[in-house]
């Protein structure tokens, strides 16, 4: 571990949750013990632990996000955290205000953990590098860059599905290029001893240095699922691409779109992820989407536990961090 | 660095086996919880030794604690697993060690989470000094009288228990 790496405290704990990159498979795999320990908080009659009781935890989501927002929201809720949701998006960073001055005015309201989505890339680390030290910032998904967490509730569902990673073939599909979620769930999948990772899709949609990622490239699809354990699909994200980067949806959905017949070439027990929201018919069949393999909306729920096992694992050491604040006084 | 035989740990189960006996009630039967990890062994073999018809429940106390602000997150060590309902049931709560009490007092604030039990019974493998809350075991294996600087370990695996010095 490196020791500018900003996720990392003077003590070399885990403090910030920003990308994938710089952490080990010790630390992933400490994530998806910890959020195994949470799944059980639905089967009580009250669904909270204590942990991050008097604690406040505030939402900045500079880009807007229903699904991500939510489930940070539960997660906090489940560990007894206040939580506060700043709607940014329409905010005061629109009236002028420059990010140092919201996360002075943030920080004012003792916030002890601020769970960043940005769409710039980079924004998630320039906070965590510029805020107080006793604060813990999560990264929601910054600009083309990560979206650790998205990442982590994949390796989840990957692991409770299919168990060790090291005998799994991952095909990854559509638009590798804009996604945040293709980013770190790659560097996740690479970390935990993934057999084999495949990507697919458009050239278009492929960044350029994507095999020193640790990745297999195909350009024909059915060729990429064939015996495949796990298939990940994309959104195609048209908010980040410039009209001319495919020809038109219909011509993707013909070349790479997830179809029922293309997926009988995977492996017949292989499972059916997406991030969501799903574009039915242009990135995968709704036949796919809610057949028998999908597994979509087992990651929405596993996505709790995932960010609440990150949330206490962070939140964690800052007694440690007080502390030396405090001697420096 | 004292051992207690698999033999002599025998003994104090058969202790805690006679008194769950006499307290067991075929209209109101208890229903056991063991606290993982240790709590678990020993309610595995109570379970058995009793015959008891319903499962044991295994709770993971590591989101109940009462020290995560200045040690932070145990290690986790499973999900918590109570698959019966807990209202209104007379709990019998299995630990293998008895000394501070706070991980009994996290236990039974996650039990009460799970539902209202009508009551009860703390039973542990071994009592020792340290309390620091108003809490006692109920059905004790076995006292010992040892110091702070001292712990008492289960080895699940040979069910023997080791007292030794703090590291």
């Amino acid at each position: 571990m490196i020791k500018s790496d900003p996720q990392f405290n003077q003590f070399n704990k885990l403090h910030h949750f920003l990308s994938i990159d710089g952490l080990d498979k010790t630390t992933l795999t400490h994530i998806l013990d910890t959020a195994e320990g949470f799944t059980s908080v639905n089967d009580k009659a009250i669904k909270n632990v204590p942990l991050l009781r008097g604690k406040t935890v505030a939402n900045l989501f500079f880009e807007n996000s229903t699904r991500t927002r939510t489930a940070f929201e539960l997660a906090a809720k489940r560990l007894s955290a206040d939580v506060l949701t700043i709607d940014l998006v329409s905010s005061s960073t629109k009236k002028g205000e420059s990010l140092l001055d919201t996360l002075r005015v943030l920080e004012a309201l003792q916030s002890d953990m601020f769970v960043v989505r940005h769409s710039d890339s980079g924004a998630a680390d320039f906070i965590a590098r510029h805020v107080a030290p006793t604060i813990n910032i999560i990264n929601g998904g910054d600009g083309q860059h990560a979206h650790p967490t998205q990442a982590m509730l994949d390796m989840f569902t990957i692991r409770r599905c299919k168990g060790d990673f090291s005998k799994l073939c991952v095909v990854i599909i559509g638009d590798i290029r804009h996604s945040r979620v293709a980013r770190s769930g790659i560097a996740a999948l690479v970390t935990l001893g993934t057999a084999e990772v495949r990507v697919v899709g458009p050239q278009t949609l492929m960044p350029a240095d994507v095999e020193s990622l640790g990745v297999t490239v195909y350009r024909d699809i059915d060729k990429a699922l064939k015996d495949a354990d796990v298939v990940m699909g994309l959104r195609l994200q048209s908010e980040r691409m410039s009209s001319a980067t495919i020809p038109s949806t219909s011509e993707f959905y013909q070349a790479y779109g997830l179809t029922p017949e293309r997926m009988r070439l995977a492996k017949p027990d292989a499972i059916v992820m997406h991030p969501g929201p799903t574009n039915r018919g242009v990135e995968i069949a709704a036949s796919v989407a809610d057949g028998k393999q999908s597994v979509i909306l087992q990651q929405v729920t596993y996505g709790i536990a995932v960010r609440m096992a990150v949330m206490s694992i962070i939140m964690g050491h800052g007694e440690e961090v007080r502390e030396a604040e405090m001697n420096k006084e | 660095m004292t051992e207690f035989s698999a033999n002599e740990v025998s003994g104090w189960l058969d202790n805690m086996q006679a008194s769950l006996h006499s307290i067991s009630d075929a209209n109101d039967p208890f229903l056991m919880i063991g606290i993982r990890t240790g709590g678990v062994d020993v309610g595995k073999h109570l379970h058995s030794s009793l015959g008891l018809d319903e499962p044991l429940g295994e709770l993971n106390i590591s989101f109940y604690r009462d020290d995560f602000s200045t040690v932070g997150l145990h290690p986790v060590v499973g999900p918590s697993q109570v698959p019966v309902n807990v209202d209104g049931r007379h709990i019998v709560l299995v630990d293998d060690v008895l000394s501070t009490g706070r991980t009994v007092r996290a236990a039974m604030n996650e039990i009460f989470d799970y539902g209202r039990p009508s009551r009860i019974t703390l039973a542990v493998l071994v009592q020792r000094a340290g309390h620091e809350l108003p809490i006692r075991a109920d059905i004790i294996g076995h006292a010992i009288d040892i110091d702070e600087h001292q712990h008492v370990s289960l080895n699940a695996e040979t069910m023997t228990v080791s007292v030794g010095q703090k590291n």
